[in-house]
């Protein structure tokens, strides 16, 4: 009873996707990390990618904001489209891009500064000058984040006194600051509590209304507790992408019920 | 997963599996008390029924058990689900088995009388499509599973006509209602327990393919 996947379905169609990727192939050296992979994905929504350590995930993000362009000897194959724009086109302003896509990492990073600057820090780089704009995007932006209240009185304090679960949250802040099309969230927990978590987890189902959030996450919970969508990716191929209450409850893949069932990876 | 999760999922299957063959015995003596005028077995019948009601408690804390735990997900969520639901319709199984061997206790004060040929065949029937529901979640058969739900429709049937056949035995034998209405009483418990086994069908249907079948007769063929 428990082998037997019967059915196998039609790929999952998203209209008017923000992203989409056709035939990526991604390369360390001559290792391939990535193997062709064609995925759409839904503009706000939120959307997990899972899969066992080293089966691409984590590349296949940081190929949404060109991160990878920092690793030495990459190699990419097919396209990404954002908004029907190719983002490894030559022309492309990589700085833009990484504005239009921010990141979360796994560790919170906040820059050795007051909160106010942190939260402002991308605005400066940009050039904004005006104090107004910057003030008002300091409370929007930490409101958005669910850190506002916690923090308000004392934006000048240093962001490393904050407690790990405030810092991720000022993080998060940090990229809406920017106004991204995309927030893209790489294991946003693992270094967290679980009350903290359970504040991300709350605050990634508000941003939604928004942004478009990509989440890779270890926790199968986790993406099944906050994503609508799930990719399922092993040994960097994609095997199934689905509604992620189908892929939890009657997923169509044998590799992908293995593997959230636990039975390997 | 844990091999501490699959021993539970194992340990979980052999205890359901293990209420199933103890109700199926239960219903299996119900009828043969009516059928043999034993008020001696019906008796045994009823009284055995705490035994059921101790291992459908057991097995339900073993499923909230596993899913606090575990938190299973997939064929696993889903059988744990299933198996959930399945102990309830097998304990209410044996619940209308106790009810079948009340009415036996009843027919047995009574002067002998021919049981009707289509409690006869309903009995049999019923019988198999509970011994083949429960083998369907054995083996994860859903095509026997399926041959149950479509045997209910027969069951109904032959329901439907012991309604008319009664009533006409009553009109021409009004001294035996209540006799009449014993039997009659046994052919609804009868098919309550062939509906509780489609019930035990559908959800093995939903845990091996993971769709819902309920509630729709064209999902059977």
């Amino acid at each position: 009873m428990m082998e037997e996947l019967v059915k196998t379905v039609e790929p999952l169609k998203i209209a008017d996707p923000i992203l989409d990727i056709e035939h990526l192939c991604f390369y360390y050296g001559s290792k391939e990390a990535l193997r062709n992979i064609s995925l759409a994905l839904p503009r706000k929504r939120v959307t997990a990618f899972i899969g066992p350590s080293g089966c691409g995930k984590s590349t296949l993000l940081r190929c949404f904001n060109r991160m990878n362009d920092l690793v030495e000897g990459v190699h990419i194959e097919g396209t990404i489209k954002l908004d029907d724009e190719d983002i490894n086109a030559p022309d492309i302003d990589v700085i833009h891009l990484r504005r239009r896509v921010g990141m979360v990492f796994q560790k919170y990073n906040p820059f050795p500064k007051s909160i106010y600057e942190n939260v402002v820090y991308g605005l400066r780089i940009a050039g904004v000058r005006n104090r107004t704009i910057l003030a008002e995007t300091v409370e929007k932006s930490l409101r958005a984040a669910a850190l506002w209240d916690e923090v308000k009185d004392r934006l000048r304090e240093s962001a490393l006194r904050l407690s790990g679960g405030q810092m991720q949250r000022l993080c998060i802040a940090r990229a809406i600051a920017v106004h991204p099309d995309i927030i893209l969230m790489d294991e946003p927990c693992s270094a967290l509590d679980p009350i903290a978590t359970s504040h991300i987890e709350d605050l990634i189902d508000e941003l939604k209304q928004d942004y478009t959030v990509i989440i890779v996450t270890h926790n199968m919970q986790q993406a099944a507790r906050v994503s609508d969508f799930t990719a399922f990716l092993y040994l960097g191929e994609l095997i199934e992408f689905d509604v992620t209450n189908k892929i939890f409850t009657a997923p169509s893949k044998k590799q992908t019920q293995d593997y959230i069932t636990g039975r390997f990876g | 997963m844990s091999q501490h999760f699959l021993r539970e999922i194992e340990t979980l299957k052999k205890k359901i599996l293990a209420v199933g063959a103890a109700v199926e015995e239960r219903i299996s003596q119900a009828i043969i008390a009516v059928v043999k005028r034993d008020a001696a077995l019906a008796q045994q019948v009823a009284e055995g029924d705490d035994e059921i009601d101790e291992m459908e408690v057991e097995v339900e804390e073993d499923c909230l058990k596993i899913l606090a735990l575990y938190q299973p997900v997939a064929i696993d969520l889903r059988f744990v689900v299933a198996v959930l639901k399945m102990n309830n319709d097998l304990e209410r199984m044996a619940d209308t088995a106790v009810n079948i061997a009340r009415r036996a206790e009843y027919l047995a004060t009574q002067p002998q009388a021919d049981l009707p040929h289509s409690l006869t065949d309903m009995t049999q029937k019923v019988q198999k499509m509970v011994k083949q529901s429960l083998d369907a979640l054995v083996q994860g058969d859903t095509t026997l599973a399926r041959k149950v739900c479509v045997a209910d429709r027969e069951v109904d049937q032959l329901n439907k006509e012991m309604h008319v056949r009664v009533q006409q035995e009553i009109r021409a034998h009004p001294e035996q209602v209540e006799r009449l209405i014993h039997t009659l009483s046994i052919s609804r418990h009868l098919e309550r327990i062939g509906d509780l086994a489609t019930n035990v069908a559908e959800d093995v249907i939903y845990t091996v393919e993971g769709e819902i079948v309920r509630h729709r007769t064209l999902a059977y063929s």
